[in-house]
């Protein structure tokens, strides 16, 4: 009896759409908690409707906050002019997130406001909040249907920011495969409901046994013509970081 | 005790790091030409009316498999016009040793105190390169022992600079020069110990939820020297650059809220044979994000300085406002454009600045600074400055 509740976390009878949602929404953030930190490199190759390139490389590191949101450390090795250069994010599951930028040249360290959620990160198609860690707590959610996604048995999920005055997006749907509970793929609506973007992830593998991360995430932008395939390589789990590699002295030295 | 301090630090670094694996220096940098034009034939006969200049700053750096590292960063300038601006720094030559709660520096280095963003009155521990840009922003290599320990209380930093750095100035044929050449030859110190005398600094800073701040203890050679008219050797009229020992406390600090940010800087110097005086900046940072349909963010920055010197200050900015606007297009090139006006409240001298810079290509950025002068009143001491309105265009490539 007990096994079998355990496995049937969502879907009992009695749940309204919106509590199905956000339960798929809390199944998937708690099969990926307890990764403690990860550090990867991140390549982004940014399109325009041209056909024009250009390329970025970021390392990436990620510290696990129990009962907040992550902590994450984003340093640029190219291009050129900006290698050094650094961002900071003490994400919160409620209200702003505190974020920090360091200007190598400058050796400044800059608080910024963490409102722009909406705006370009590093002229990709990507916004902060789409870079953003993805807390349960900043989204209202619904569950629209269940679906077959590149032959995947996916929950087809709406989710509604909870800041609607900064964020982008009216809506997103997002289709999440039933078992390893991983988004596949997500629509986004602008703030006039028109489709905006759609963001397509593929060749997830899975980390010390459990945690599933993506190989490509590819953004479209339906309006601009623009994308960003962001490449991910070199994910390491249990790095062994703490709070004092996400610190304001750690930017200074982050290269 | 200079080179004791530098015996140390190679010390260290001997002793902390294993041999180091070969090859494993990562070089970057750049390489910039620039050209600037004067819309103005010069006030002094000896000024050369426009200028050209190469530059040149490359990063060594290599770390140990310790964490120890070490960075290295010529500087080199050749100038058409101003002898005193083709010049030579050391911006860096810093061993970085990191425990787990504290980081030690050694060499030469730089330190960024600060919140506002036109004037920067507490960052006081690197001497202002002048002759690169009068926005106060390059500054010169400091050497200095440096250790600052970080834990949940906030972050203390202990600083030891035991050699000064003389501020750079043009020279007579350069242009955005004082009425009378500034013969940086011939510095003058109330300290016998001039440029050896050992400065001493302590500065806590911490981050609480929305607030960043900073204060500090200072206690050395003043950044800012005193101009005393006088005459050199050879016959000639100069300004004498007099540098005094002072002992200041400053704060800064920074509050976001929303898409505001609210910045304050404060300092008290008592000086020993000279004057006591306090000066303060404080302003704003508003930026309205998404402003236009490709997304970029208009930024409006209003920032207010005073110094209670007045007119005898050692700085221009003693009593004025700033506006400024910045556009940034958050496109793939990086593309950002800022206009700004500073005005003098009281005599109204006003100067406007504008800037822009973006990406060509994946290594190579152009920029374009414009400064023009307006309403100069003869009491300012930016009356000098009147004719020097000026463009200039900067290449650089990036490695």
């Amino acid at each position: 009896m007990i096994c079998a509740v355990l496995s049937w976390p969502v879907g009992a009878p009695a749940q309204t759409p919106e509590q199905k949602g956000l339960s798929i929404a809390r199944e998937g953030d708690k099969r990926d908690s307890g990764f403690g930190d990860f550090t990867a490199e991140l390549l982004m190759k940014l399109t325009n409707r041209h056909g024009q390139t250009s390329e970025r490389k970021i390392r990436i590191k990620t510290l696990e906050v129990e009962g907040d949101g992550d902590k994450s450390l984003s340093i640029f090795d190219t291009p050129p002019d900006v290698k050094g250069t650094a961002f900071l994010t003490f994400s919160h599951k409620v209200g702003d997130d505190d974020q920090w930028l360091y200007l190598p040249a400058l050796k400044r360290v800059k608080r910024i406001s963490s409102r722009n959620k909406s705006g370009s990160f590093m002229g990709s198609e990507f916004s902060y909040e789409d870079i953003a860690s993805q807390e349960v707590e900043k989204y209202t959610y619904k569950w629209l249907r269940d679906e077959t996604y590149n032959g995947q048995e996916c929950y087809v999920v709406e989710r509604y920011p909870v800041d609607r005055k900064n964020s982008g997006y009216s809506r997103m749907i997002s289709w999440i495969d039933k078992a390893e509970f991983r988004a596949l793929k997500t629509d986004y609506y602008d703030r006039k409901n028109a489709l905006l973007k759609t963001l397509t992830i593929t060749g997830y593998k899975k980390y010390n046994d459990k945690f599933w991360r993506a190989d490509e995430m590819y953004m479209v932008n339906h309006q601009s013509g623009k994308t960003t395939r962001l490449v991910w390589s070199n994910y390491k789990f249990g790095a062994g970081l703490g709070d004092r590699d996400f610190s304001r002295n750690s930017l200074k030295r982050a290269r | 005790m200079r080179f004791q301090l530098f015996a140390l630090a190679f010390a260290m670094a001997y002793v902390g790091a294993p041999a180091p694996s070969a090859c494993a220096v990562e070089l970057s940098g750049n390489v910039s030409v620039e050209g600037a034009y004067f819309t103005n034939a010069p006030l002094y006969h000896d000024q050369a009316k426009d200028s050209a200049s190469i530059s040149a700053e490359p990063e060594f750096y290599h770390e140990w498999s310790n964490g120890a590292s070490c960075t290295f960063t010529p500087f080199a300038r050749y100038d058409s016009a101003d002898n005193q601006r083709t010049h030579f720094d050391v911006r860096e030559l810093n061993f970085l040793f990191v425990g787990r709660s504290w980081e030690l520096r050694a060499g030469v280095g730089k330190v960024f105190w600060g919140a506002t963003e036109f004037v920067h009155l507490v960052d006081i521990i690197n001497q202002t390169d002048m002759v690169e840009n009068i926005n106060e922003e390059v500054k010169l290599g400091q050497p200095m022992l440096n250790l600052s320990m970080e834990n949940s209380l906030g972050v203390l930093d202990f600083f030891v600079l035991p050699w000064f750095r003389e501020r750079t100035f043009p020279g007579e044929k350069g242009r955005l020069r004082a009425s009378l050449p500034i013969d940086t030859g011939s510095a003058r110190y109330e300290s016998a110990d001039k440029k050896r005398h050992v400065d001493f600094a302590v500065r806590y800073s911490n981050s609480i939820g929305p607030v960043d701040f900073g204060v500090y203890l200072f206690r050395g050679t003043s950044r800012a020297p005193t101009l005393i008219p006088g005459v050199n050797e050879t016959g000639r009229m100069v300004l004498h650059p007099y540098y005094e020992q002072t002992n200041q406390a400053g704060l800064d600090a920074q509050v976001v809220s929303g898409a505001w940010l609210w910045k304050l800087e404060a300092l008290y110097r008592a000086g020993q044979g000279n004057e006591d005086f306090f000066s303060t900046v404080g302003g704003f940072e508003y930026t309205a994000f998404g402003v236009t349909s490709s997304g970029m963010d208009l930024g409006v920055i209003g920032e207010y300085v005073y110094d209670d010197r007045g007119d005898r200050a050692t700085t221009v900015y003693n009593n004025d406002a700033m506006l400024g606007l910045r556009l940034a297009m958050n496109d793939s090139a990086s593309s950002v454009v800022l206009g700004g006006v500073i005005r003098d409240v009281k005599n109204s001298a006003t100067a406007a600045i504008v800037e822009g810079s973006r990406r060509i290509g994946a290594s190579w950025k152009v920029s374009l600074e414009g400064w023009f002068f307006f309403d100069q009143s003869a009491d300012d001491i930016t009356w000098s400055l009147r004719d020097d309105d000026y463009m200039k265009l900067t290449l650089a490539r990036y490695y």
